[in-house]
């Protein structure tokens, strides 16, 4: 706001701090603290009984995170424009410097300690690009979106940290992104047959770029396509994890005693398979009213983006509901043994501070979309939209 | 644009949630009965509690087989601060030695923290007190009981009880009780006979576990049942004496039986083992020095030996030759020592010879010249069909594994197995029970049973039926008529009480003189080797003593007491011990006088115990009294 050439009061957009807490969307937030507060139960029910060591903490990241998020909300849009590029840069740097990092303490190290809390490069990144492909596209008519040299740079911009954290190696979070930056494209109104020509030609690259894995690198791969090649690996984590949900029936077996979950049948119960323990306790009954609420912070996602006036807000949105909605399906296809084991949490739910950090923020941004629907942004980014 | 696709991404996002919401319904109510299963197979963890095994007794209920408390001590490594210092510790309470303490600590390292690790087993009482005093030095110890088999008798009833040791691959049944740790089974004897009736079934515990196999808590418990008891028809006092008879020979074996029930009273094989050695693991040593004693202490000489019956089998020939039709008790041959064949001469044992012979002098004085010339007449295969009669030639179908089952020789017989035609001699050297003719001490003691009974009596060692379902009378039971006329019988009994007490006779030197237990026999002595003609006419036929011992006579004595009121019968073999009846007679008569003893002295207490046995014994007594 520093940045406008009006003074305050004069900006025909400027809505007053305390307006804009009225025009908070509350019912997402209700939503939003509705799943947390599921995940805390969970939480408290994979410890046996107790907030130690997961349902406290995660509640304390939950206040944190739930600030931050209405901080975000109430900012001007048009700072989030204005920082897209920026914060896509800073994202890119650190990816590099992890990999670089990483590759000289000979560890997979995903994360940079800032003190207070742990910067995860790769889940900055995630809403990162999403800013940063709304704020290209924004800067596009349809009749761009058409040209492609124009669609060269933001291609680009998603197959560079894509490729970086597929080194770590974090499939999942490679996938994320780069099916969340495909959602932008979508909605930016790329032709259908461009997309057919990328997913053609990537399959074709996939027997070539076969020939330069070394065998280790192919039987990892492998091993991600087909677990039952490993039993006591992933295929038992998922075979255990369906006998969890299939157990626990139509009403489940009651809270704090799912026999899988609690004889630690089941693996990795407070953060990936989370949503099993939720179904194994809950039965059909609980899955499903998870499964709404999801499909209802959605759904107010779609409502927000379809209200608001201008580009680059209509894109974040649908980008960070997006971004999420791949986390819960990724999440509970995967639990339910549909798509192979990748490391990707329930969102809201999975005990894990960074991924509820992005997730929040995220929403501060959906929120910040909301509340500035209606201001008008010109393809420059300049906030004299009426050009 | 952005409008339509938006909608057409939203639309998208719906039928993927609705498809994960499909599957929650497959796998949560479609699927959910077969993942309920899967979940409890889990969680629960079957455990089988071995049933105590069931315990063998003698005929008045004096302990056989039992069940000992055995102590071992356990580690269980997550409750020991350090499983070294903590051994340690122990080492100067209990010696453990180094071996132990690294092979702990490898055996701790490789199972889960939570498993606890024998460290010693069979320990003293005293050591478990020891350790139990020192018990706030030694956590993380367990001290556990067990049970493990003890046989009181020791080497006493080794045979007839066999023993019971660690299951072995190929005895696996598919009964998870066998793949029990430290489960034993029977390997021989009544052990093995009975091992499923004594095994009794095994009871369940249901358990939760966790997935790293840690009991969380006990969900159920159904205590199984024990084995059955098995009582003998082993009379133990008898049997001890029995064993300490015969312990002064080299190899022998006893049977003692009662003629009307079959009721084996004492049934021994010297030398023996101790059983108890197997029950903990037999060590090399011991096993190579039981295999390679030349006197086989393992094997079960009364039922598992076979000898020539020698003498003993002339009450067959005669009974046959009167059944027959062919002599008369009365008729008399010639014996002048010897007996001329073709070109072969068959020797008498006297070598003046006996002179004028009939049939009671015949067996008195174990005439083998007067068996030369009527089994001529008799033939083989008569004689072996009352042999068959007699219970010899197939087995006793006593309840003891490997019975064998000797050899009653016949002209197809020959001819079958050997392709060679039956020789006219054979059926001379067959008579006096030589040659192909072998018998066991059991088979012999049966057929001494049967001439006194009349009956086909069968031997059996348990008082009742027992089975893994349960226990039932014998009483029922009523053993056939012999089907061979009374008369017949008499005459062979006369023959038999002539060899005992009456002057003159084989084993009057072994005769029981104690009034009314008087008991008519017959000794055996069967060549092992044969005397050669150089022999006999250079250096004479050598003495017994003068040969070394595996080519010296077996000795044979068969016999029954009472003679007048007959209810007992008893064979001992005493191996390459020289002649019968100065051998195995005494032994056989101090058996059937200790029988007779024991008997009466329990008169009393049998009565009031054994109601219906003692009713079933006094009766067909009367028969023999007619005829005698």
């Amino acid at each position: 706001m520093a940045m406008s050439k009006y003074r305050i009061g004069e900006d025909p957009d400027y809505v007053p701090i305390g307006r804009r807490l009225l025009l908070l969307n509350w019912t997402l937030v209700l939503l939003i603290a509705a799943l947390s507060g599921i995940g805390f139960a969970m939480l408290y029910s994979a410890a046996n009984g107790s907030v130690e060591p997961w349902a406290e903490r995660q509640m304390m990241r939950f206040g944190v995170g739930a600030a931050l998020m209405i901080i975000i909300a109430v900012t001007d849009i048009r700072v989030w424009l204005k920082l897209a590029y920026f914060s896509y840069f800073v994202a890119l740097v650190l990816l590099v410097g992890v990999e670089i990092k990483g590759d000289i303490g000979m560890g997979a190290q995903r994360w940079i300690n800032l003190g207070f809390f742990q910067l995860q490069p790769s889940e900055l990144m995630k809403i990162s690009l999403v800013l940063a492909l709304a704020r290209y596209f924004h800067g596009l008519t349809v009749e761009d979106t058409g040209r492609i040299p124009l669609l060269i740079p933001p291609l680009l911009m998603v197959l560079a940290p894509a490729a970086l954290v597929l080194r770590q190696p974090d499939l999942g979070t490679a996938l994320l992104l780069i099916a969340g930056g495909g959602v932008i494209f979508w909605l930016a109104g790329v032709r259908v047959w461009k997309f057919a020509l990328i997913l053609g030609s990537a399959l074709a690259a996939i027997p070539i770029g076969w020939q330069f894995l070394r065998d280790y690198q192919k039987n990892r791969v492998l091993t991600f396509l087909n677990p039952e090649n490993d039993p006591l690996g992933a295929g038992y984590h998922i075979t255990q994890s369906k006998i969890a949900l299939g157990s626990g029936g139509l009403f489940g077996k009651g809270f704090m005693l799912g026999s899988q979950s609690h004889l630690n049948f089941l693996p990795e119960k407070q953060t990936d398979f989370i949503f099993t323990m939720l179904g194994e306790e809950f039965g059909l009954v609980g899955g499903l009213a998870l499964l709404s609420l999801y499909a209802l912070v959605i759904a107010y996602g779609y409502i927000i983006a379809l209200k608001c006036r201008n580009q680059f807000g209509r894109l974040v949105a649908i980008g960070v509901t997006s971004t999420f909605f791949l986390y819960v399906f990724i999440n509970i296809a995967m639990v339910m043994g549909l798509i192979p084991v990748v490391g990707v949490p329930l969102p809201l739910v999975s005990y894990g501070g960074t991924v509820m950090m992005t997730i929040l923020v995220s929403f501060g941004l959906l929120m910040s979309v909301s509340i500035h629907r209606d201001i008008r942004i010109s393809r420059q980014g300049n906030d004299d939209g009426r050009n | 644009m952005f409008t339509r696709r938006a909608l057409m991404l939203g639309a998208g996002k719906g039928v993927l949630l609705t498809g994960l919401a499909a599957r929650m319904y497959y796998l949560q109510v479609l699927e959910s009965d077969r993942y309920r299963t899967l979940a409890d197979e889990n969680r629960i963890s079957h455990r089988l509690l071995p049933p105590p095994r069931g315990l063998v007794t003698d005929r008045f209920g004096a302990p056989l087989a039992v069940n000992r408390q055995n102590y071992h001590i356990m580690i269980v490594r997550e409750q020991t601060p350090d499983v070294r210092r903590t051994l340690e510790i122990l080492d100067q309470i209990i010696e453990l030695g180094p071996n132990t303490i690294e092979r702990v600590e490898r055996d701790v390292a490789r199972r889960r923290s939570f498993v606890p690790v024998t460290v010693r087993d069979n320990l003293t009482w005293d050591e478990v007190a020891r350790v139990g005093v020192n018990a706030p030095d030694l956590p993380g110890l367990i001290i556990d009981a067990g049970r493990s088999r003890d046989y009181p008798e020791g080497p006493h009833l080794a045979h007839t009880l066999g023993y019971v040791a660690a299951v072995s691959e190929k005895e696996l049944t598919g009964d998870p009780l066998l793949e029990l740790p430290g489960f034993t089974i029977g390997k021989s004897g009544v052990e093995k006979v009975y091992d499923l009736a004594l095994r009794g079934t095994a009871g369940t515990s249901q358990v939760e576990v966790n997935a790293l196999g840690r009991v969380i808590r006990e969900l159920e418990r159904e205590e199984g049942d024990s084995g059955n008891t098995v009582v003998m028809t082993l009379d133990l006092e008898l049997q001890r004496y029995a064993n300490q008879r015969l312990s002064d020979q080299e190899s022998a074996s006893a049977v003692v039986m009662d003629i009307h029930t079959g009721e084996v009273l004492a049934l021994a094989s010297h030398p023996a083992y101790d059983p108890n050695a197997f029950t903990t693991g037999i060590s090399h040593k011991l096993w190579n020095s039981l295999v390679n004693n030349p006197y086989a202490p393992l094997s079960n000489k009364a039922v598992n030996g076979t000898y020539a019956p020698g003498s003993t089998f002339k009450m067959c020939v005669a009974l046959a030759g009167l059944e027959a039709g062919i002599i008369t008790p009365g008729q008399k041959f010639f014996c002048s020592g010897h007996l001329d064949l073709g070109n072969s001469r068959f020797h008498c044992w006297k070598r003046g010879g006996h002179g004028w012979m009939n049939m009671h002098d015949s067996l008195k004085h174990s005439c083998d010249v007067y068996y030369y010339e009527i089994s001529q007449k008799i033939g083989i295969d008569r004689i072996a069909a009352m042999a068959h009669k007699l219970g010899l030639g197939e087995d006793t179908g006593i309840d003891l594994p490997n019975e064998r089952n000797g050899l009653i020789p016949t002209k197809d017989w020959k001819e079958i197995q050997l392709g060679k035609r039956w020789q006219g001699g054979e059926t001379l050297i067959a008579s006096i029970g030589q040659g192909y003719v072998l018998a066991t001490p059991l088979q012999l003691c049966t057929m001494t049973a049967r001439l006194a009974s009349g009956k086909a009596v069968r031997p059996h060692l348990t008082r009742d039926h027992v089975t893994p379902e349960g226990v039932s009378s014998r009483e029922t039971e009523e053993f056939p008529d012999l089907q061979v006329s009374r008369a017949s019988l008499a005459r062979i009994r006369d023959g038999m009480n002539g060899v005992t007490n009456e002057l003159r006779g084989t084993g009057h030197r072994s005769r029981i003189s104690a009034k009314g237990m008087e008991m008519a026999g017959k000794s055996g002595t069967s060549q092992v080797r044969r005397i050669t003609m150089r022999e006999r006419q250079t250096t004479g036929v050598l003495d017994n003593d003068e040969l070394p011992w595996k080519y010296r006579d077996h000795a044979l004595f068969v016999a029954f007491a009472p003679v007048d009121n007959p209810r007992y019968a008893c064979s001992v073999v005493v191996e390459h011990g020289g002649g019968g009846s100065s051998v195995a007679g005494p032994i056989v008569r101090d058996l059937l006088q200790k029988a007779q003893e024991l008997q009466s002295a329990r008169q009393g207490i049998s009565a009031a115990k054994l109601p219906n046995s003692a009713q079933r014994r006094s009766e067909p007594a009367q028969n023999t009294e007619d005829e005698g």
